[in-house]
């Protein structure tokens, strides 16, 4: 493989919201237009400012119509500690890939961002004018300019401790900006259906992302709530099916999530949301339907299955139960209209779920969920595996003090043999996450403790 | 519910493993819609299609003109991918049942939607 080289260097301006997610994000994008992620930087942190290497200009900017967690992209022309580092390094960048966007037909304008300092007008004039080396022979152009170029200075994170000069100072041509947009015009505010958990917009194309979507795919939601992934999927052209257990969400019926409102109307469901958006072609069918007895056939035909399970805090978990059984001590679930509902242990739920993924995923097809953890008890080993998925990342979001849910994406690399050949393999090592099958109490364990403790006072 | 859809549903009643398929359709209201062609997607389709399952199906629903299996060089085919596109994604139950074929029980579609849900005594261990 060809070490990278200073050609065909780029600057990722990334925004400053959900900073784990991001390089899985770039990565699986990457991958997902060709190019393979590899950079000349060795960590990037939290810093917003990502120097890497892309094959090509066209796979730069397929990125950037798909990225939500990058602002925009430039080419990388220079790059230094100090503003003599970067002149030195701009008078190295060579001249001949410079031309094209110089040369004297062309219009042009030069911008400086600076982040985390704010410079006066007459500082940031002297900066743009201290480029007066390089070959710019085109005319200045400020409302609409042909080429766009940046100079950007990085003064740190740290907003009580701003130093005298930059940490770094780039200089690059602006190519493409990212789909932070969607963020906004996604929003769930505006949407017509929404449940008590529907997924943030920015999130559900992440995760979209995260699944490497692509035109033309099949994903599956099998805990589809309102839909939401479904809508994030569809942006990107994949065709989309849900199922959830409850009857009324899947139908659009019941009780209103929005605040002033009783009942839904006639126009909130799940292909109502995607025709809001003009998806409704990518509307293939929901269905009622138990995920710990899908009724899917033998085969793999879904590129990918992305969603996010109930942790049984604002959703109840749930599976359908027997007319015969009362269980003593499991929670049955109030508002069920379902025949019967058992508690559905989260641990039963993600083997469930990884041995559904590992049998209908296409080869290569990922599957990205999230799964609840109660923080002090956390370790790596608890992450659910399969042998025939691949754990590709494993990202965190804070929930509480003591609990956070992780955005795992699995990547299916081996095919599926037989349904039974996992089931005892797996049941030991779903052990280690059994712990967290309390998530609920443990989310609300000030409030339990309590109870529990006037319970068994009552009783003695 | 569309064929598609159909095509790649099964029962799981307890015992009927492979036997679950193809679900019988019944139908009491059938709508068409107008769903944008689009050939790549179709012709992505065609590996995954149960053709025996389609084909019972759509004669259940009275449907004409429908393939009776992949053709050579259908990727290019636009009639063959035109006629495809409109059994597997253009024609929708919206009223009607779904039956398991082992052992007669019936799930409902109702506003266009299956309902699949067994209690835990009807489905597989």
């Amino acid at each position: 493989m060809a070490l990278p080289g200073p050609l065909n260097r780029y600057l990722l301006l990334m925004a400053q919201e959900h900073l784990e997610f991001r390089l899985p994000e770039i990565k699986s994008l990457l991958s997902l237009f060709g190019g393979h992620f590899t950079s000349s930087q060795e960590t990037y942190g939290k810093s917003p400012f990502w120097v890497l290497n892309i094959p090509s200009e066209d796979i730069a900017r397929n990125l950037m119509k798909r990225t939500v967690c990058a602002k925009s992209i430039f080419e990388l022309w220079g790059h230094g500690k100090s503003p003599e580092e970067l002149y030195s390094s701009l008078k190295n960048y060579p001249v001949e890939k410079m031309v094209p966007f110089l040369h004297s037909d062309s219009t042009y304008k030069i911008k400086i961002h600076t982040f985390n300092k704010t410079l006066t007008q007459e500082e940031k004039v002297k900066r743009i004018d201290a480029l007066e080396f390089l070959p710019f022979e085109g005319k200045v152009n400020l409302k609409k300019p042909q080429h766009i170029f940046s100079i950007l200075e990085d003064y740190g994170l740290d907003p009580n401790c701003i130093p005298e000069n930059p940490h770094n100072i780039y200089f690059g041509r602006w190519i493409a900006d990212g789909q932070r947009e969607l963020i906004e015009s996604y929003s769930v505010k505006k949407r017509h259906f929404i449940g008590n958990t529907s997924m943030d917009a920015g999130l559900s194309f992440i995760m979209a992302n995260h699944g490497k979507v692509k035109e033309n795919d099949i994903v599956f939601d099998p805990f589809v709530g309102t839909g939401g992934l479904l809508v994030a999927a569809a942006h990107f052209g994949a065709y989309v099916y849900g199922t959830d257990i409850d009857y009324n969400t899947v139908h659009g019926l019941g009780k209103a999530s929005r605040k002033n409102q009783k009942w839904r109307g006639p126009d909130e469901n799940i292909r109502a949301n995607l025709r809001q958006y003009g998806l409704e072609k990518y509307y293939l069918d929901v269905l009622v339907s138990d995920a710990s007895k899908p009724s899917w056939r033998k085969g793999a035909y879904f590129d990918a299955i992305i969603t996010d399970p109930p942790y049984g805090i604002r959703e109840s978990t749930r599976r359908t139960g027997s007319q015969k059984e009362v269980p003593k001590g499991i929670e049955k679930c109030p508002e069920s209209h379902v025949p019967v509902s058992l508690s559905y242990h989260l641990s039963d739920m993600f083997f469930d779920l990884l041995n559904f993924a590992a049998e209908t995923l296409v080869v290569g097809g990922r599957l990205v969920y999230w799964l609840p953890v109660y923080t002090p008890e956390y370790t790596e080993e608890m992450v659910p595996w399969h042998p025939c998925l691949k754990l590709i990342s494993n990202c965190e979001q804070k929930l509480s003090s003591h609990t956070s849910r992780r955005l795992i994406t699995m990547e299916k690399v081996k095919t599926f043999e037989n349904r039974d050949q996992y089931s005892h393999l797996l049941s030991d090592q779903f052990l280690p996450y059994q712990g967290h099958n309390s998530f609920r109490e443990k989310y609300f364990s000030g409030v339990t403790k309590r109870i529990a403790k006037e319970e068994k006072s009552s009783q003695e | 519910m569309k064929l598609l859809t159909h095509n790649l549903l099964s029962s799981h009643v307890r015992g009927v493993g492979p036997r679950g398929l193809p679900l019988r359709l019944q139908a009491t209201e059938v709508r068409i819609n107008n769903v944008e062609f689009n050939p790549d997607f179709v012709a992505r389709m065609i590996p995954k299609v149960e053709w025996e399952v389609l084909l019972e199906a759509a004669d259940h629903l009275r449907l004409i003109e429908v393939p009776k299996g992949p053709i050579q060089g259908y990727e290019q085919d636009e009639t063959f991918l035109r006629k495809m596109h409109h059994v597997l994604l253009e024609v929708e139950v919206l009223e009607g049942t779904l039956q398991c074929p082992e052992s007669g029980r019936m799930f409902p579609i109702s506003r266009g939607i299956p309902n699949m849900l067994l209690s835990s005594e009807e489905t597989e261990t």
